[in-house]
């Protein structure tokens, strides 16, 4: 039976203009430009170099990191760059990105081949091709699935979940997928079934797309574990914790993985690539982009190389119509707008939007009239509204009980807010000041750890130097008083002299003792805080270096 | 290369289209039919009234957010909705000092010192309201009997201006002798003198039954009288999703149950709830005052106890207080609770474990 989620809002769907279209292929563009850092983990380093001819599929890029996936050239052609360039990134900042002239020959690697038979194959092969391909979350959270397709030991995936709700409005990308490929999606599903290993399979489909529940429907009849389910059209239903709660009438406890509760969802579209990885060798290099929007002249659903720049699809789509006010990458809901048209398609983009004034919100912010919208549209069941004013007076200590960490910025208090208040962009402000915080007092704790540890290592060499100067003293002393002894005796035969040598020794011994036992004793205890200082210090030197790197 | 035409503002990029000042003019046009009906059975004064108060909200509105050197709101019809919320809750023959006082002190104490729309405590038009009462006490219960315009009795503009300018009409006798008490004063008085409520009712006050109640050919407030027209612009505003019907509801269910419970055990002191219901400010207290989003709590949980809240404090002041007529004090009473209610309701978060 399908349950339902916590709020959730009903934005139009505007999926008419291109759900319709079949998938087309763009033509080659001039330039490609591949961003190395197209997933969620550590970015690529480059493995080619400037000037370097490229086959189809070969990698151009990868990490040693175990969160990371490789890139490969889309297409056959020379690198003429590897150097900053414009990314679909909030900040507008520039990425490491290698660009590529293509030869126009679309040459495959010779190293690219299917696995024969892949329901006989060993999971860790699977998943290493999976890796290999460079695939992630199709959705948008572009994590490497790979990882997902690994189940921490002892744990069990019992059903697999399929996402297909395709909740963002004007996006169809999925649901030419489903429509188009359901055949090659559901070999892909059953792929990743036998690899888990799970029997159960749910594959979740919103019921605006008829025909796309039809032909998974359809393909999906001669498999048993495999089960098509319409739900609603409800926004978010396709965020990963709503489709569950939909589902399976389970929450997933906060913080905790899928995986701990036996669940596992992927994308539609990455079932379908990883299909195209696994049988026929493919990596990711091409997705389909939905190209949409009243600003677009003719909407369409673009089979894109990964690199294009996004101002080739508008142009492939007809161009802009005057008075386009948002070009975005991704859906309405989540996606981000950009100014720049240059920026590259990357995997995670679905779709690109062009939003004419009437689509948008373009209001001032007003002041909050608490009417509660928000409350009853968060699907994870917070208060926005709340989180939104203590974010602005900053209040950072009491957002943990606010659960402002569990907000998923699906933007539903947003699209609901009467007073057009950036709900989400104070979440975001929030999230990231209480991570510079706590840097900056993991930065403070080892500045006072360091502080401390040089205290104790001075204090303990102006002891050791105290103690070397007592001992110098003694051993003078004692010299000078043998010195003394042994001048009467001058006449005596050489052989009681050595006695009288280890009498000094023994006497500087003894009297330098006490001031030794003492300095060890001090510095044993100093030297333990000190140590602990040290390791402590060193710690967290790692973390955050570790913690620094993942930032950057 | 950027296009400097193009908006990089955050997602969401779509919205509802719904806003601040939709939410308030939709309230105020569900108050038209109720305040259409003030004006034909009070008079011209009534249209004064509301004129007068109304003016007064939105000029202190104006001046003072031009003084606090913010753009002026009135645009957002907050203040036209306090301005005639305000005028709904006060007798028909108000002077028109009155009016203003009630109309500056709502915007000004009520809104603009806790920092205008959205930062107020205290329903701006009940909390005017309340400090009316406590200071005019013998104007604001001066109850002019139903006079419905264009009948043979009705005041003429003039005489009306001269009401409500002057508190003269051009005929004293008349004015003095239409004078009575609303259906709950008659009730509080009355009982307060030992009667028994049957007594009570079929007194000096002769005009009340159910019908008339219902449809607001009772003396009263202007915009107390009829429970039905009251009930229809709340109707709308339910089905507009502007508000919820947790408020109302409990509301009702909060001075009604009591009510009946009373009622059944002893008829002879306690009137029955249907008389609760139609006589006072229930209805316009239920679906246009506590329902006030700013001064109301934020959950659904909260709303259920706040809306109790009003509705019983509404029968036990009624019932027990010195004052005939609960519901303003309790709702102001309640929105001082509202910040507590709020922190104790918050929703249970996805993923928690209960």
């Amino acid at each position: 039976m399908l349950g339902s989620f916590h709020g959730g809002v009903h934005p139009h769907g505007n999926k008419g203009m291109a759900s319709h279209k079949a998938i087309e292929p763009l033509p080659m563009p001039q330039r490609l430009y591949v961003p190395l850092h197209q997933h969620a983990g550590q970015p690529c380093d480059p493995c080619v170099t400037v000037g370097q001819k490229v086959l189809k599929g070969e990698e151009i890029g990868r990490s040693d990191a175990w969160v990371s996936t490789p890139i490969h050239a889309p297409t056959s052609g020379t690198v003429v760059g590897i150097e900053e360039y414009p990314a679909g990134h909030p900040s507008g900042l520039t990425m490491l990105t290698v660009v590529i002239d293509p030869d126009g020959e679309d040459r495959w690697s010779d190293s690219i081949a299917g696995i024969a038979d892949p329901m006989n194959a060993e999971p860790a092969v699977i998943q290493e091709r999976i890796r290999w391909a460079g695939i992630v979350g199709l959705g948008g959270a572009v994590y490497p699935s790979f990882i997902k397709m690994t189940p921490p030991k002892g744990k069990k995936v019992e059903t697999l979940l399929i996402n297909g709700a395709e909740c963002e409005p004007y996006l169809t990308s999925d649901e030419r997928v489903m429509v188009e490929r359901a055949k090659e999606t559901i070999a892909g599903i059953e792929i990743m079934m036998h690899t888990l290993p799970t029997s159960k399979c749910v594959i979740g489909i919103e019921d605006n797309k008829p025909e796309a529940i039809k032909a998974m429907t359809e393909a999906a009849r001669s498999y048993n574990g495999i089960r098509v389910q319409p739900m609603p059209a409800m926004y978010p239903q396709g965020a990963r914790q709503q489709l569950v709660e939909a589902i399976t009438g389970k929450q997933v406890p906060s913080g905790a993985r899928l995986v701990d509760i036996g669940l596992l969802v992927h994308n539609v579209t990455t079932a379908y690539s990883i299909y195209e990885a696994v049988v026929h060798g493919k990596p990711l290099i091409t997705r389909v982009v939905t190209v949409s929007g009243r600003g677009i002249a003719k909407p369409a659903n673009l089979e894109t190389l990964l690199g294009t720049p996004i101002r080739n699809l508008i142009d492939h789509c007809g161009g802009m119509k005057p008075g386009v006010r948002k070009v975005i990458l991704g859906g309405p809901m989540m996606g981000l707008a950009v100014d720049n048209l240059d920026v590259p398609v990357v995997k995670g983009i679905a779709g690109v939007l062009a939003l004419l004034q009437n689509e948008i919100v373009d209001k001032p912010e007003q002041p909050c009239i608490r009417c509660g919208r928000c409350v009853q549209a968060c699907p994870m069941s917070l208060v926005p509204s709340e989180m939104a004013w203590r974010a602005k007076v900053n209040q950072l200590d009491v957002m943990p009980e606010l659960h402002l960490n569990d907000c998923i910025e699906c933007g539903s208090c947003g699209f609901v807010c009467p007073s057009n208040i950036p709900l989400v962009q104070y979440f975001r402000y929030a999230k990231l000041a209480i991570q510079a915080d706590r840097r900056a007092q993991k930065k403070l704790d080892m500045d006072k750890a360091r502080t401390k540890a040089k205290a104790a290592r001075v204090e303990q060499e102006k002891l050791e130097k105290e103690r070397q100067k007592e001992a110098m003293k003694a051993a003078m002393a004692a010299r000078k008083k043998a010195a003394a002894e042994a001048a009467p005796a001058e006449a005596a035969p050489a052989a009681p002299a050595a006695p009288a040598t280890e009498t000094v020794a023994a006497a500087v011994a003894t009297d330098a003792a006490p001031v030794a036992e003492g300095a060890a004793a001090l510095s044993d205890a100093e030297s333990k805080a000190a140590r602990a200082a040290r390791a402590a210090q060193a710690a967290r030197a790692a973390r955050a270096a570790k913690a620094a790197k993942e930032q950057a | 290369m950027s296009q400097t035409n193009l908006l990089t503002t955050t997602s969401p990029h779509v919205h509802d289209g719904d806003s601040v000042a939709n939410v308030m003019e939709a309230v105020i046009w569900a108050l038209m039919p109720a305040t259409a009906m003030a004006v034909m059975i009070f008079g011209w004064t009534a249209l004064l009234v509301i004129l007068i108060t109304t003016l007064s909200c939105l000029v202190t509105e104006h001046l003072f957010l031009k003084l606090r050197k913010r753009p002026s709101a009135v645009a957002d019809r907050s203040a036209a909705l306090t301005g005639l919320l305000l005028a709904l809750t006060l007798p028909p023959h108000s002077p028109w000092w009155m009016c203003v006082a009630g109309g500056v002190f709502a915007i000004l104490v009520g809104k603009q010192v806790y920092g205008g729309l959205g930062y107020n405590m205290f329903n701006p038009a009940l909390i005017a309201r309340v400090f009316l009462l406590i200071s005019f006490p013998a104007q604001m219960t001066a109850w002019p009997a139903v006079n419905p315009l264009f009948s043979e009795q009705a005041y003429s503009l003039g005489d009306s201006i001269a009401i409500i300018m002057t508190g003269q009409s051009s005929a004293p006798e008349l004015a003095d002798a239409v004078s009575t008490a609303t259906p709950l004063g008659q009730y509080r008085t009355e009982t307060g003198m030992g009667k028994t409520v049957q007594d009570a009712m079929g007194g000096k006050y002769t005009g009340y039954d159910e019908v008339r109640a219902a449809s607001g050919l009772i003396g009263g407030s202007l915009g107390e009288t009829s429970a039905l027209l009251l009930a229809a612009g709340g109707i709308y505003l339910l089905r507009k999703k502007v508000i919820t019907w947790h408020i109302p509801v409990t509301m009702f269910a909060g001075c009604l149950v009591p009510a009946t419970i009373f009622w059944t055990f002893d008829p002879a002191h306690y009137p029955d709830p249907v008389f609760h219901l139609l006589t006072g400010g229930l209805v316009i207290g239920a679906f246009y005052m506590a329902t006030d989003m700013v001064t109301s709590p934020i959950t659904v949980k909260g709303q259920i106890i706040f809306g109790l809240g009003c509705g019983l404090l509404t029968y036990l002041i009624r019932t027990w207080s010195g004052y005939p007529e609960g519901v303003s004090f309790a709702v102001v009473l309640m929105n001082a609770v509202v910040p507590l209610i709020d922190q104790y309701t918050r929703p249970r978060a996805y993923g928690q474990v209960a």
